[in-house]
């Protein structure tokens, strides 16, 4: 028995340590490496681009913002094009992470609505280019809930106590309290951020549960009939069901954008341009946009789409996150306080 | 009477611990065929996940490299950990208690400090990041697994057996492979099952130690927390539950054959 074993176990190791290395070293093209968030790209669309310019793609995906942040900051791997979140791009530009975009090789730009440039984590333009963008905001099933949704303080409203979903982020919520209070979503005021944390502190006791994905489910499933959602999300759920209405509060809210950046260091610098502007023009925009769901920032693309965008003047109260430097610790600390009570 | 009753309730008693156990699996297995996203309304049955899951590249790729890191990763990690074993156990008292002491750190080590470590050990040796250094990583974690599960079944052995073995003429690796190794199959197998599912489930070590296009399914299935589990992901999750216990089967079975042709001799 244990030489027919041994005979196996050799040669599954040889098959596999064969195909390894004949599957790395035959490829001759360029290898770019492309990092993203995961299920965030129809992978149909990164079989076009290896066609049509013979360059390889190694796609890798990340969780969170940070997570991301930690394997590039590390180095030990070249990534050549990465696509995070508006404030961690702030971040990288002030620890001087990022290579700075030729635009002149981002001929596709121009078909970017000019409301999403100039943003504030990059504001001359010269290290991102937009990819999706969205709000959030509140969805409530409308069979449950008759009254008319404009503002956060129905999330504090007793008679939907326990069918309230908040998520389970401390920059979220911490903003969303900010903003029921008519504060910035950004403040950094330690009297404001106490009085947001006194109505979290407040509101525990109605909320059904704090989760990020696993709100969907209990929003379809009837446990919950209203919850904080992004705006991507919303559209998802109410694909699934109609009677699931997606608002933006009256008193404003946040706006986040995921742009494509390419890290310092790049060895194919060409190359990730190249796919930053074929991934930016309207055609592949679209099939991004569809995949998703999310809103695309191409306004040629937005003209294609049979949904309607949020305008300039509903947009006007939401503001981006920025990043906080080392006061992130602060946010964690009224985070923790908040669930342990 | 009495008996009987206690009879009823311990069947009862197995059967709540079951359906405990593999509700969740049995929930997952139903759902890989609803023909809507949704974890919470029944929309119909398909089989379109499993036919998009084997069009899918880029889980099928993540797929290869979580079962070829986890196989080699756990045979080699046998091997050396084995044969560690092997050494610590005929260690003196003291020395023996300093190796077991450090073995045991990277076991309640979080693997978040691990990950990080190893990362940055590699960035400092210049390795590039990749397929290498993910198996050097899982090799790394495994081997404290397997020297665990192998220890308790050398305890076990008479200290004679060997002496006698060698009395015999038996040349020292002889011996090992045919009169040590036999008697402590049991142990080198439970660790080797063991890696293999470490290494499977492994997300943060996996996530720190890759890199240029190299992932795997626990870093794929992760990341896709922010937009929510595909469907895709039930169906494979259901073939690999399927497979896992096919195999268990067979093993138990030929198993079983094996003690009957003794009980015949």
């Amino acid at each position: 028995m244990n030489n027919k074993l041994k005979i196996i176990v050799l040669s599954i190791v040889m098959t596999i340590m064969l195909v390894n290395f004949s599957g790395c070293s035959g490829d001759d093209r360029v290898q770019l490496n492309v990092y993203n968030w995961g299920d965030y790209i129809d992978k149909t669309v990164l079989d076009d681009f290896e066609q049509e310019y013979n360059i390889a793609v190694n796609y890798e995906e990340f969780t969170t913002n940070e997570d991301m942040y930690i394997k590039l900051k590390q180095g030990g791997t070249n990534y050549d094009v990465a696509i995070p979140s508006d404030y961690m791009i702030e971040k990288m530009i002030k620890e001087d992470m990022l290579e700075k975009i030729d635009f002149n090789n981002i001929t596709n730009y121009k078909e970017i609505d000019d409301k999403f440039k100039d943003l504030v984590f990059d504001p001359k333009n010269e290290y991102s280019v937009p990819y999706l963008w969205g709000t959030v905001g509140i969805v409530y099933n409308s069979e449950v809930i008759k009254e008319d949704i404009d503002s956060w303080d129905v999330l504090w409203d007793e008679k939907y106590k326990g069918q309230i979903l908040m998520l389970d982020s401390s920059r979220d919520s911490i903003g969303i309290a900010l903003k029921k209070l008519g504060y910035s979503f950004n403040s950094k005021n330690k009297d404001q951020l106490e009085q947001a944390k006194q109505e979290l502190i407040k509101q525990r006791p109605l909320v059904l549960a704090y989760v990020i994905d696993e709100g969907k489910d209990k929003m379809l499933s009837g446990e919950a009939s209203i919850g904080v959602f992004w705006s991507g999300d919303a559209m998802l759920l109410a694909d699934e069901n109609p009677n699931l209405k997606y608002v933006v509060p009256k008193e404003g809210s946040n706006l986040w954008f995921d742009s494509m950046i390419i890290p310092k260091g790049s060895k194919h610098k060409k190359e990730a341009e190249l796919f930053i502007n074929y991934m930016t023009g309207k055609d592949i925009a679209k099939k991004t946009a569809d995949y998703i769901m999310y809103y695309t920032p191409n306004a040629e693309t937005e003209k294609m789409l049979d949904i309607v965008y949020p305008t300039f003047e509903e947009l006007k109260d939401c503001e981006i996150f920025r990043d906080p430097g080392d006061f992130v610790e602060q946010y964690d600390r009224i985070w923790t306080e908040v669930l342990a009570r | 009477m009495v008996d009987k009753v206690l009879s009823k309730l311990r069947i009862v008693y197995t059967i709540l611990i079951f359906i405990f156990l593999y509700a969740p699996i049995i929930v997952l297995i139903v759902f890989s065929f609803n023909d809507s996203k949704s974890r919470a309304s029944w929309d119909g049955f398909t089989l379109k996940w499993y036919v998009s899951l084997f069009k899918d590249r880029h889980i099928m790729k993540a797929l290869y490299y979580t079962l070829t890191i986890a196989i080699l990763s756990s045979i080699i990690a046998t091997i050396v950990g084995t044969f560690a074993a092997l050494g610590i156990h005929n260690m003196k008292p003291i020395k023996k208690k300093i190796i077991l002491g450090i073995n045991n750190v990277p076991v309640v080590n979080p693997d978040l400090i691990t990950g990080i470590s190893l990362m940055a050990l590699f960035i400092f040796l210049k390795i590039p990041l990749g397929f290498v250094t993910m198996l050097i990583a899982h090799v790394t974690f495994n081997i404290p697994y397997v020297i665990l599960a192998v220890l308790p079944k050398l305890r076990q052995i008479p200290k004679e057996i060997m002496e006698a073995a060698l009395d015999l003429g038996a040349t020292p690796m002889y011996a090992i492979r045919k009169v040590l190794i036999p008697q402590i199959m049991p142990g080198i197998v439970t660790g080797l099952l063991m890696a293999f599912t470490l290494s499977i489930d492994d997300f943060v070590i996996s996530f720190f130690t890759t890199g240029h296009g190299v992932t795997n399914l626990s870093i794929t299935i992760y990341s896709m927390a922010r937009r929510g589990i595909k469907p895709e992901i039930n169906a494979l999750s259901t073939l690999l539950f399927l497979s896992v216990l096919i195999l268990l089967l067979i093993i138990n079975f030929r198993s079983s054959k094996d003690e009957k042709r003794r009980e015949v001799l």
